[in-house]
């Protein structure tokens, strides 16, 4: 057989002193990297990833994962991600696919934004003392309320409020399919937002019987696919959602590959068993934005008026289409940028289109704030969230609310190590092999991901205090408490962030 | 048989009072004085059945799960987006997008089509769509078809029969086209096949009941020689990526 030209990107190596052959390491790794040789474990470290499964799980510690330093000569503009992908189109003359979120040094905002804390003229507040209000409702709200009488005396509203979805904190799951992700890891997910009060997102590839039980967490997703939808489908969750893109891919469909689709999944998505699920790159019916309020209203009219958010991606005219969207009736838009995962992009798309969040968090907030608007719809912020800086740094440029999807299956063992396309996830997240999805129990790693919902909203909490703020609604745009360090005066502008020391 | 006069009267109202009718009991609804409103048996369920007199508007029968809705004249885009059971009988031509990505359910439409018809429509032993046109489609016929029935009989054809782009992307289900079909407006996925018995089987199953919603003659409508259409691959795209 002809020898790959592009080098191992890693050596998988073990200390034969302390390996005691247990063959633990051959059960483990979903790539097949170790093979038993009748006295020793057989490395072919070509097809190793390092997603540091074996590592973990060997009794002895004496697996290590070390990138290969053969690699190729250190070149500054040639980097190795060039010349492999050169390599490996030239051997195959196919699209070099990859999974998670883009991995190329662009700069990252979130990193060059500081948040203030109060100091002597402005007490802070100690949240373990105090009571702090994470609490979000999203949804359309009314631009004035009134008030009147009620038959008991009592004042209450006088006209009806807007459908509005009540999470505890403001960070929600990003949408991901039963396909892309096991069964086990969408109900690690939704076991996770049912104890944390906050929400799920099934994706496009419908709803498995098996999360009935939690559709008070759970957001149901129509794609272009149309995967699994039906009138209870659309009707299980608290809100249905139209995703139109996806910021690791955006202005393109999806190819979830044949060997993902085991009778499960194409049950659920009602199409052949080990056909590649095809999900066109626009949805059919949807050619403008009068086309998007139809489908907005066939689903409302379908839900007896449940919210409804529009998913796009964050892309050089994303405010214009962001106000289109609001108008168009969307009860929330959610806004997916560059940085944003996936289970398989072509790299060159992941790589190459769209913006990063944080300047469309700012430019959507800004656009609907001048037309008036901002109150008819929350704004849902994704695409690389790492942390509970990087949410809070959200809120203030103007979002309601912030998803997570990597950071949640980095819970669930995922060392990103960006091989969710092939079906081989050792960690049974991104895999419907059944021998390796059996390792994901959901009870035990639910708790893992519940564990960091609570420990990101202390910490929203301690910063909220460092503020002297008691309510995250007073953090949400206000982006005079955000500072900008080594960002030049045309960035600070758009985010509208002054520069730190002013 | 209980009637609702729909004129002048906003979508939104029009869809409430026929869901009320149908959660009242009715089984035979007629509303007379259609213009235009939109989303009408939109999610409705039951076996109800509704007559509609004048040209309803976009998004018919999107997610209906049941009832049987009859047109008795023209009928415009996006019928039976996402429906996943029930029927949908037009008396005249439809527009564009007839049946995305339908679950199960039958349209039997007499006239002419638009473009996209029948995209992305899925099916399973369990349930399976069927789109009849009598006359004439557009480009994009059956595009990323993943399941299901499209018939297309060009019973009075002044032209061609199909556009451009038929099946492209098919991954799964079934098309026939009463005539010849030229591969040069059939996507690269698409094979087409003579039909066989256990085909025409299908096709005289599926054909009648639609003959008999319109009026024709079942013998008429089989007079001619069908195409089968079907996926050559069940992974279209299997070879476009590096792995
Ligand atoms: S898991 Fe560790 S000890 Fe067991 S066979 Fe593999 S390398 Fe050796
Ligand atoms: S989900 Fe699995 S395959 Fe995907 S990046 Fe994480 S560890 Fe790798």
């Amino acid at each position: 057989m002809f020898k790959s030209l592009a080098p191992p990107e890693y050596l998988a190596t073990i200390d034969r002193e302390k390996c005691i052959r247990c063959k633990r390491c051959i059960q483990n790794c979903g790539w097949g990297v170790y093979s038993w040789g009748g006295d020793k474990i057989v490395i072919n470290t070509s097809k190793c990833v390092k997603c540091l499964r074996c590592y973990h799980y060997c009794p002895e510690e004496a697996i290590e994962i070390v990138d290969n330093p053969t690699k190729f000569k250190n070149n500054a503009y040639w980097g190795f991600h060039n010349i492999r992908n050169i390599k490996r189109q030239a051997e195959t003359g196919g699209i070099p696919l990859t999974g998670m979120g883009s991995d190329l040094p662009y700069t990252i905002l979130f990193d060059n934004l500081l948040i203030d804390a109060c100091q002597v003229t402005n007490p802070s507040i100690d949240p373990l003392r105090e009571p702090m209000e994470l609490r979000t409702y999203l949804g359309k709200k009314p631009s004035s309320v009134e008030l009147e009488k009620g038959k008991d005396g009592k004042p209450r509203l006088k006209d009806r409020m807007p459908p509005q979805i009540k999470i505890e904190v403001p960070i929600i799951f990003s949408p991901m399919s039963f396909g892309s992700i096991s069964l086990n890891a969408q109900k690690v997910l939704a076991h996770a937002a049912r104890e944390c009060g906050i929400l799920m997102n099934t994706g496009e590839g419908g709803l498995h019987e098996d999360l009935l039980p939690y559709k008070d967490n759970i957001i149901v997703q129509v794609a272009s696919g149309r995967f699994g939808v039906n009138p209870e489908y659309l009707n299980a969750g608290v809100a249905v959602e139209i995703k139109i893109g996806q910021g690791a891919k955006p202005g393109i469909g999806g190819h979830l590959p044949g060997e993902k689709i085991p009778l499960e999944v194409a049950r659920t998505r009602m199409i052949p068993v080990g056909t590649d699920a095809l999900s066109p790159a626009p949805q059919h019916d949807i050619y403008s934005i009068e086309d998007l309020r139809q489908l907005i209203y066939a689903i409302k009219e379908a839900t007896n008026y449940k919210p409804v958010s529009v998913k796009i991606a964050a892309v050089h005219n994303v405010a214009a289409i962001a106000s289109g969207i609001v108008r168009a009736g969307a009860d929330i838009v959610y806004l997916d940028g560059f940085r944003g995962g996936t289970g398989a992009a072509p790299s060159i798309i992941r790589d190459h289109l769209g913006i990063p969040i944080e300047y469309a968090i700012a430019a959507v907030d800004d656009r609907l704030r001048q037309e008036g608007i901002r109150n008819e719809a929350s704004i849902i912020a994704a695409g690389g969230i790492r942390s509970s800086a990087d949410a809070a740094k959200a809120l203030a440029l103007g979002a309601d609310s912030v998803a997570i999807a990597t950071a949640a299956l980095i819970t669930m063992g995922c060392t990103t190590c960006g091989k969710c396309y092939t079906g081989n996830c050792s960690w049974g997240i991104t895999t419907q092999r059944p021998e390796l999805t059996a390792r994901l129990d959901p009870e035990i790693y639910a708790d893992r991901l519940v564990n960091l919902i609570h420990a990101w909203t202390h910490e929203l909490k301690e910063i909220l205090g460092a503020l002297g703020i008691n309510a995250v609604e007073s953090l949400r745009g206000n982006r005079e408490r955000l500072r900008g360090v080594g960002l030049d005066t045309q960035t600070l502008d758009i985010l509208g962030v002054k520069p730190a020391g002013r | 048989m209980f009637e609702i006069d729909a004129a002048g009267i906003y979508y939104r109202d029009l869809n409430a009072r026929i869901r009320e009718a149908l959660a009242k009991g009715e089984k035979e609804v007629t509303v007379r004085n259609v213009n235009g409103q939109y989303y009408i048996g939109d999610g409705l369920s039951g076996n109800a059945t509704i007559v509609l007199e004048g040209v309803p508007g976009n998004d018919l029968a999107a997610f209906m799960d049941g009832p049987t809705i009859r047109i008795k004249s023209n009928a415009q885009d996006n019928i039976g987006n996402t429906m996943n059971a029930g029927k949908v009988i037009i008396e005249g031509n439809a527009g564009d997008v007839l049946g995305y990505g339908m679950r199960g359910g039958k349209l039997h439409i007499l006239g002419d089509v638009g473009y996209r018809i029948g995209i992305h429509m899925k099916g399973n032993k369990k349930q399976s769509p069927t789109i009849i046109v009598g006359g004439t489609a557009g480009d994009f016929f059956g595009e990323y078809l993943a399941g299901g029935l499209l018939i297309l009989l060009g019973l009075k054809p002044d032209g061609p029969i199909v556009g451009d782009y038929l099946g492209t992307g098919m991954h799964g289900g079934t098309i026939f086209v009463r005539g010849e079909v030229d591969k040069k407006n059939c996507g690269a996925e698409v094979g087409i096949l003579d039909p066989d018995e256990d085909d025409m089987k299908v096709l005289k199953n599926a054909l009648t009941e639609y003959c008999a919603d319109l009026g024709l003659d079942i013998k008429e409508v089989m007079s001619k020689k069908f195409k089968k259409l079907v996926p050559v691959s069940s992974r279209p795209y299997g070879n476009l990526y590096a792995y």
